[in-house]
């Protein structure tokens, strides 16, 4: 019966059906939900497809897509079979969200759980504000990434762009490529046994086999900048 | 917030489409900028001729008076092609002072668009899909072509603040943003010489690109100077002759996705401008970096 459910699978084409039918009927999926497999057809770059879903289902996007795919996801596997506009997975709850392609900016943005995983490069401000998801990228990262960064792990297997983590407070960021610069307050810290084991098990969650945790580097929060100070007036 | 499409051939095959793709292109952008909207082709030119791209709130009776006025003077060789609210006056490139001034003494409602061998620009007020209707963009043929669709935020909704914005000769500039030092960069401009028409932020930028190929850059060197004097954000897309070049501000705020194969180099505000082109699931697809110019030649 298990292997049967699996196998019900909902297609769903965007270039017959619109937007708005679609995000309704992910909606009404629940969590014993028989519909667990759906698969998109035609984003041709929409928005918002496949954004507030709250069930443990997989959907399958067969392109690329617009702004804010996937926002507050709880629960689902959202794969995007192509590219992402600005705003994926934004303030997502849980669940895993999949770039096969890039991802533009502010990826991840304010994010508070779950796996965001882009296979390639994500442009400026990924993890901006994030405040405990979980973020992934094989390739590179652009500018202003992880600004103001509250908690959460971004994990960077390619270069990282200017002002990497300005003003962040408690997210732990780990890049394997090189940093073109750190924004205020970020500086590297000591890649200590616990971050070596938290950082194993997101490259393992993240599917990743061809890189190992001490290849990378770690950096956080200097915490100079948590109160204001006129000492660091120079810094803001 | 402003919608922006360019599309440059590279495949020669492919210029009978060129209006065709690109205001498919333009329609996707519509919500992007709902107020305006304008387009430059770049189309084929007539050895020793140059065209001047007109436009007049009453085009008719204008129009029909010019070209009145045009016959009696046999040597000028002036052809006018009306459409809609716009004209394009054929010339023999030699005679462009005279009929410029002929233009400016006796027809001060009409306005000069553009000018040069190529060059065509259109734009008006309206949704984006009426205005292309309007002048029948889908039927014109040329080697690239940039389109606009406009969110007004720096100054009115009107014909002149509509992009394309082209301040010289087959130059044309289209713009998503806002500048914020355009006031006294434009003061800067006019005490060397640079005209205005409007109070519009994107009129700067283009005169500026201008004013510096005028002191000998080309649009590529010009465009890389564009990022030390110009304050805001700003994703633009210029057009010249030959070449078709893009470039974003360094914080990079504002979309952009470009795509390229063997046949074509496209731009949109977002993938959404991109989708319907030939040819796009194989294509290079990538976001511009930020202070980087991108510029094709052919």
């Amino acid at each position: 019966m298990q292997q049967l459910i699996g196998e019900l699978m909902r297609t769903i084409d965007l270039a017959q059906s619109p937007l708005r039918e679609l995000n309704e009927e992910l909606h009404r999926q629940t969590d014993g939900s028989n519909e667990a497999q759906w698969e998109i057809l035609n984003p041709r770059g929409g928005h918002a497809i496949a954004v507030g879903l709250d069930a443990p289902i997989n959907v399958d996007v067969r392109g690329s897509v617009g702004y804010y795919c996937a926002g507050m996801n709880k629960k689902a596997t959202v794969t995007v079979h192509g590219s992402a506009g600005p705003g994926v997975a934004e303030n997502m709850m849980s669940g895993r969200v999949v770039i096969k392609g890039d991802a533009s900016q502010y990826a991840g943005a304010t994010g508070r759980g779950g796996l965001l995983v882009i296979e390639g490069n994500a442009s400026s401000r990924c993890g901006i504000s994030m405040k405990g998801i979980d973020i992934v990228v094989k390739g590179n990262i652009g500018h202003m990434s992880a600004f103001m960064a509250q908690s959460g792990h971004l994990v960077v297997l390619g270069d990282a762009g200017d002002a990497l983590g300005d003003s962040i407070y408690e997210a732990k960021l780990f890049v394997r490529g090189k940093v073109k610069s750190l924004g205020a307050d970020c500086i590297e810290k000591e890649m200590r046994p616990e971050h070596q084991e938290a950082l194993t098990n997101l490259l393992k969650n993240a599917g990743i086999k061809d890189a190992k945790a001490s290849e990378f580097r770690r950096y956080g929060s200097a915490r100079k900048l948590y109160n204001f100070n006129i000492d660091n007036a120079d810094a803001y | 917030m402003c919608g922006i499409v360019g599309l440059f051939l590279k495949n020669p095959k492919m210029e009978p489409q060129l209006g065709q793709l690109l205001s498919g292109m333009l329609s996707t952008m519509c919500e992007r900028g709902p107020d305006s909207a304008g387009f430059a082709v770049y189309g084929s030119g007539t050895e020793g001729r140059s065209k001047i791209t007109l436009q007049s709130a009453t085009a008719a009776e204008d129009f029909a008076k010019l070209n009145a006025s045009l016959a009696k003077d046999k040597k000028l060789d002036a052809k006018l092609t009306t459409k809609d609210t716009h004209a394009v006056l054929s010339v023999p490139s030699d005679k462009l002072d005279a009929v410029r001034a002929l233009l400016s003494s006796d027809f001060p409602s009409i306005r000069i668009m553009a000018t040069g061998e190529n060059i065509e620009i259109y734009k008006e007020v309206g949704y984006p899909t009426e205005v292309a209707k309007r002048f029948d963009f889908a039927h014109m043929s040329g080697t690239h072509a940039i389109g606009h669709t406009r969110m007004a935020t720096e100054s009115a909704v009107t014909t002149l603040g509509a992009h394309p914005f082209s301040t010289g000769a087959d130059e044309c500039l289209v713009h998503n943003g806002s500048l914020s030092n355009h006031n006294s960069l434009r003061r800067e401009l006019i005490r060397d010489g640079m005209k205005f028409n409007t109070e519009n932020d994107t009129e700067v930028a283009a005169s500026y690109l201008t004013w510096r190929m005028k002191q000998g850059m080309n649009l590529g060197e010009a465009l890389e100077k564009s990022l030390d004097d110009l304050d805001g954000f700003f994703n633009f897309v210029v057009g010249t002759k030959e070449g078709f070049g893009v470039v974003r501000d360094p914080i990079a705020c504002k979309p952009a996705v470009m795509a390229e194969t063997d046949d074509y180099v496209a731009f949109g505000s977002e993938y959404r401008a991109l989708a319907g082109l030939p040819g796009i699931d194989k294509a290079k697809v990538w976001e511009p970096e930020p202070s980087t110019v991108y510029f094709w030649q052919r």
